[in-house]
């Protein structure tokens, strides 16, 4: 073998444009939802007739209502790397302190206190898991028990129902442009948060956060406002999910949140929301959300016993996780 | 016996090729590595020379191309499958698990049993023997996490040779390490070599490669350049290769030291902090003060101090004399102090994010209204940073995982200017970069100071601190135990303030 091989010079290459090849690869792993829940509704269109009706979707949307409101809101916390198990709880005191509220109050007023509770808790959630350093898994569910206990002690453990004040239902009930106003409220709010998420300064500390906590705090980002301010917007969507569903139904009771939280994050997971933090985005958890409704819809469509439907929600939250960890590997 | 028998073990790569997305990351390079050398890979920041270990060692599989080792032809499909063939890394960023001791990692996966519990005495009887058998004088009951960086790359190395390694990867091993350190990892690898081990060793240090290495590999844009015997070869025709050009100078001209009368930009008076007791620092606009000092000396730890990171216990810090607030760094570069960090892994890179994105983190408020980020306005920015420093990503927008490591630093680099700082402070600023973006990054230091900056750079690496400083302050202890200026700035007199003892009244300090 001779000492020295000669190679040809390559030409020199300079980075500028973007290969095809990376975009690519960003886009499938975006479009990993997507596909999925196109192909869904391709099958169900074609397979049940009312599926594709609009009384149907629409239906869809006002049931899920609060659910997207609030799995876009957690997407923030999720991406700065911590978690809220508190929303089914909160969900349910503020809806407890609206239903309290409104007979004495008006329904302003009671708007305002449903909301305060919200921003309260993430508050609380907040400062409680940065400065005083909880883990986030344990403090909110910490945080939710004591929620669920103070709006036990709302509601004295009844069922709230608001048949004196039925204007209450024009929240949520009152159509627009023929859609409900659930709808257009779960619009605002996706496309707020989503907005909060991508365009902003504070959306851009919660990656880095999420991402890299201590070189995020090198480069002088606050890290416990950040963390504070994505537990606040997420209470603040618990609030208005809460509202939202007394609204629909006119009666309130402190249990209703039960399984909610879990819900909420299963729609973020399998919209492709890393539980690692760092990584997400608000219009994957609306599909992630919409494509878990799908299947439920779809279950119930064509009649099938809806014992399986929580058996395939199961094996679709693995399949997304091991999706996640699978392309996380191969990076 | 722990140490097991060495196999004389020849590994060949032939015709790898591998590409990411659209980039060559590498393009029919071969390469072999003969039982008992020291085969060096050198080759600019993003050449492919990761990305060839990569492969050697199972994570990378290849497009194409074949591994042989010992003859065979091989296909790895993880690090175990290479390990298993004697194959072992010493990764560019390491990889132990911190909670666990020394020789817990050293063993991790391969305890010693009995009745399936851990043997612990066994654990210790052949921890002693390995590290005996090389001459490593670690504790092995202390967690990794206390050790400096050095010393978790011996608990590597020792990992590597308990499962039987006889080709050992390590990329840019020294890169971290102190110079007594980088003496002592030299002979480590002359003494894993005579005992017919090989090693595939990557290097930026080229006064390294060619002191240890027997045969040198180049690599440029992925492609072999060629490989000679190192006896051949000289930095020179190193640097021709890996640049397709030559480099008259590692460093730049200085600018003149400014006067006396220059203003003062940093002044830190008594500063107390973890590992920093009782520091008194200036820095004038217009002058590099260079922080030398062995590891573990203090300086990064007044760094820390001074960018608000750390616990700072008392001290006054004025930057243009106003009093900065070091109780956060996000007060401190209010103040007008940026940092380049020393641990780009841990304290750097958000890894998922975009390459612009990591650029502009520390300067966002430069390009937002109201809270919104103008993104136009921040990709003009980020581009014209990113070009000024030499970075070479495929895309702004591709992921800063994606870039090698060199260029990551040279991200770093990049967010620290975008904060137009008075005080930019760089902690080993061309860790893992190359010889010719180190010259790029010394220019920009260089221009910095010259457009009046005051510019702290903390090195290891003793030439830097020579062919870049001003003025020296040299630590120990966790105090300046020498300042030198001019003429008095040389390698002997760093090396004597770095191992004098000056510390009179030991316990004193809390
Ligand atoms: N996981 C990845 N995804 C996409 N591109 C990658 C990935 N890893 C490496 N690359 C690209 O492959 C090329 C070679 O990278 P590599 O890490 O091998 O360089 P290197 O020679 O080790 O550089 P350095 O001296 O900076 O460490 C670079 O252009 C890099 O951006
Ligand atoms: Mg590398």
């Amino acid at each position: 073998m001779s000492n020295v091989v000669e190679h040809d010079t390559p030409p020199a290459t300079h980075g500028g444009n973007a290969p095809a090849g990376r975009l690519s690869a960003i886009r499938w792993r975006s479009a990993g939802i997507i596909v999925p829940f196109g192909a869904l509704f391709l099958l169900l269109s074609v397979t049940s007739r009312p599926f594709l009706s609009t009384t149907n979707l629409l239906n869809i949307l006002d049931q899920q209502a609060s659910i997207v409101i609030m799995a876009a809101a957690g997407t923030l916390v999720l991406v700065s790397g911590a978690i809220d198990l508190s929303v089914g709880a909160t969900y349910a005191l503020a809806g407890v302190v609206a239903a309290q509220l409104v007979p004495h109050t008006g329904i302003p007023v009671a708007l305002a206190a449903a909301v305060l509770v919200g921003l309260l808790v993430g508050l609380v959630n907040g400062v409680v898991t940065t400065y005083f350093r909880i883990n986030a898994l344990i403090a909110t569910l910490a945080m939710s028990f004591i929620i669920s206990g103070l709006a036990n002690l709302v509601t004295d453990g009844n069922l709230l129902i608001l048949t004196d004040s039925p204007d209450f239902a024009n929240i949520a009930r009152s159509a627009f442009l023929g859609v409900r106003s659930s709808i257009w409220i779960t619009l605002l709010c996706v496309v707020a948060f989503g907005i909060l998420l991508s365009r902003t300064r504070t959306g851009r500390y919660l990656y880095a956060v999420g991402g890299n906590a201590e070189a995020a705090r090198l480069s002088g980002v606050r890290l416990n406002r950040v963390r504070v301010a994505a537990f606040m917007v997420s209470g603040l969507a618990a609030a208005v999910g809460g509202v939202i569903d007394v609204s629909r139904v006119l009666s309130a009771q402190s249990t209703s949140g039960a399984t909610l939280t879990f819900t909420v994050l299963a729609g973020m997971v399998v919209g492709g929301t890393s539980i690692m933090g760092g990584e997400g985005a608000v219009w994957r958890t609306t599909i992630g959300v919409l494509f878990i409704a799908l299947v439920g819809n779809g279950f119930d469509l064509l009649g099938v016993n809806p014992l399986y439907q929580q058996i395939t929600l199961g094996i679709i939250l693995l399949l997304a996780v091991g999706l996640d960890a699978w392309s996380r590997s191969r990076r | 016996m722990a140490v097991e028998s060495v196999r004389d073990l020849q590994v060949e790569l032939l015709g790898i090729r591998k590409h990411f997305g659209g980039a060559q990351a590498l393009d029919d390079v071969s390469l072999r590595v003969a039982a008992g050398t020291v085969h060096a890979l050198v080759g600019e920041n993003g050449a492919g020379k990761s990305t060839l270990s990569k492969v050697c060692a199972g994570v990378i599989s290849p497009d194409s191309g074949v591994v042989r080792a010992g003859g065979e032809d091989v296909v790895f499909r993880s690090p175990r499958d290479a390990l298993a063939r004697g194959i072992a890394t010493i990764a560019q960023e390491l990889a132990l698990v911190p909670g666990l001791t020394v020789e817990q990692n050293v063993f991790l996966g391969a305890e010693p049993r009995r009745g399936g519990l851990l043997d612990r005495k066994a654990l210790r009887r052949r921890y002693d023997e390995l590290a005996e058998h090389v001459g490593f004088d670690l504790v092995p009951d202390s967690p990794v996490s206390s050790l400096r960086t050095a010393d978790q790359q011996k608990v590597e190395i020792l990992r590597a040779l308990s499962s039987g390694a006889s080709l050992i990867i390590m990329d840019e091993p020294t890169a971290a390490l102190s110079r007594e350190d980088t003496e002592l990892l030299h002979d480590t690898i002359r003494l894993l070599v005579s005992g017919g081990r090989s090693v595939l060793l990557v290097s930026h240090f080229l006064s390294e490669v060619l002191e240890l290495s027997d045969e040198v590999t180049i690599l440029r844009d992925g492609r072999l350049v060629r490989t000679s015997a190192a006896a051949d070869e000289s930095e020179a025709s190193l640097i021709d290769g890996m640049l397709g050009r030559s480099l008259d100078s590692v460093f730049p001209g200085l600018p003149p030291a400014p006067a006396e009368s220059a203003s003062i930009v940093l002044s830190a008076v008594g500063v107390h902090a973890p590992g920093v007791r009782g520091v008194d620092i200036t820095v004038r606009a217009g002058e590099i003060v260079g922080l030398a000092g062995l590891v573990g000396a203090g300086r990064s730890e007044l760094v820390m101090a001074l960018v608000g990171a750390s616990r700072v216990r008392s001290g006054e810090v004025t930057i243009d004399g106003e009093p900065v607030d070091v109780r956060a760094p996000s007060e401190a570069m209010r103040s007008g102090i940026a940092l380049v960090p020393e641990s780009r892994k841990e304290q750097g890179v958000v890894p998922l994010r975009s390459v612009e994105e990591n650029a502009t983190l520390a300067s966002l408020a430069t390009f937002s209204r109201a809270g919104f980020v103008d993104r136009r306005q921040e990709r003009a920015a980020a581009g014209a940073v990113l070009e000024s420093t030499r970075v070479r990503a495929a895309s702004p927008r591709a992921p800063m995982s994606s870039l090698s490591g060199g260029n990551q630093q040279k991200v770093l680099f990049a967010r620290a200017l975008l904060c137009g700082p008075r005080l930019l402070i760089a902690d080993e600023p061309t860790r893992g970069v190359d010889v010719g973006s180190r010259r790029a990054i010394y220019d920009l230091l260089v221009e910095q100071a010259r457009a009046g900056l005051a510019v702290l750079v903390v090195s290891s690496d003793i030439e830097e601190v020579i062919g870049l400083s001003h003025r020296v302050l040299v630590m120990r202890g966790g105090r300046v135990t020498g300042e030198l200026t001019g003429a008095d700035i040389t390698d002997e007199n760093i090396l004597t303030a770095a191992f004098l003892d000056t510390d009179t009244n030991k316990g004193a300090d809390s």
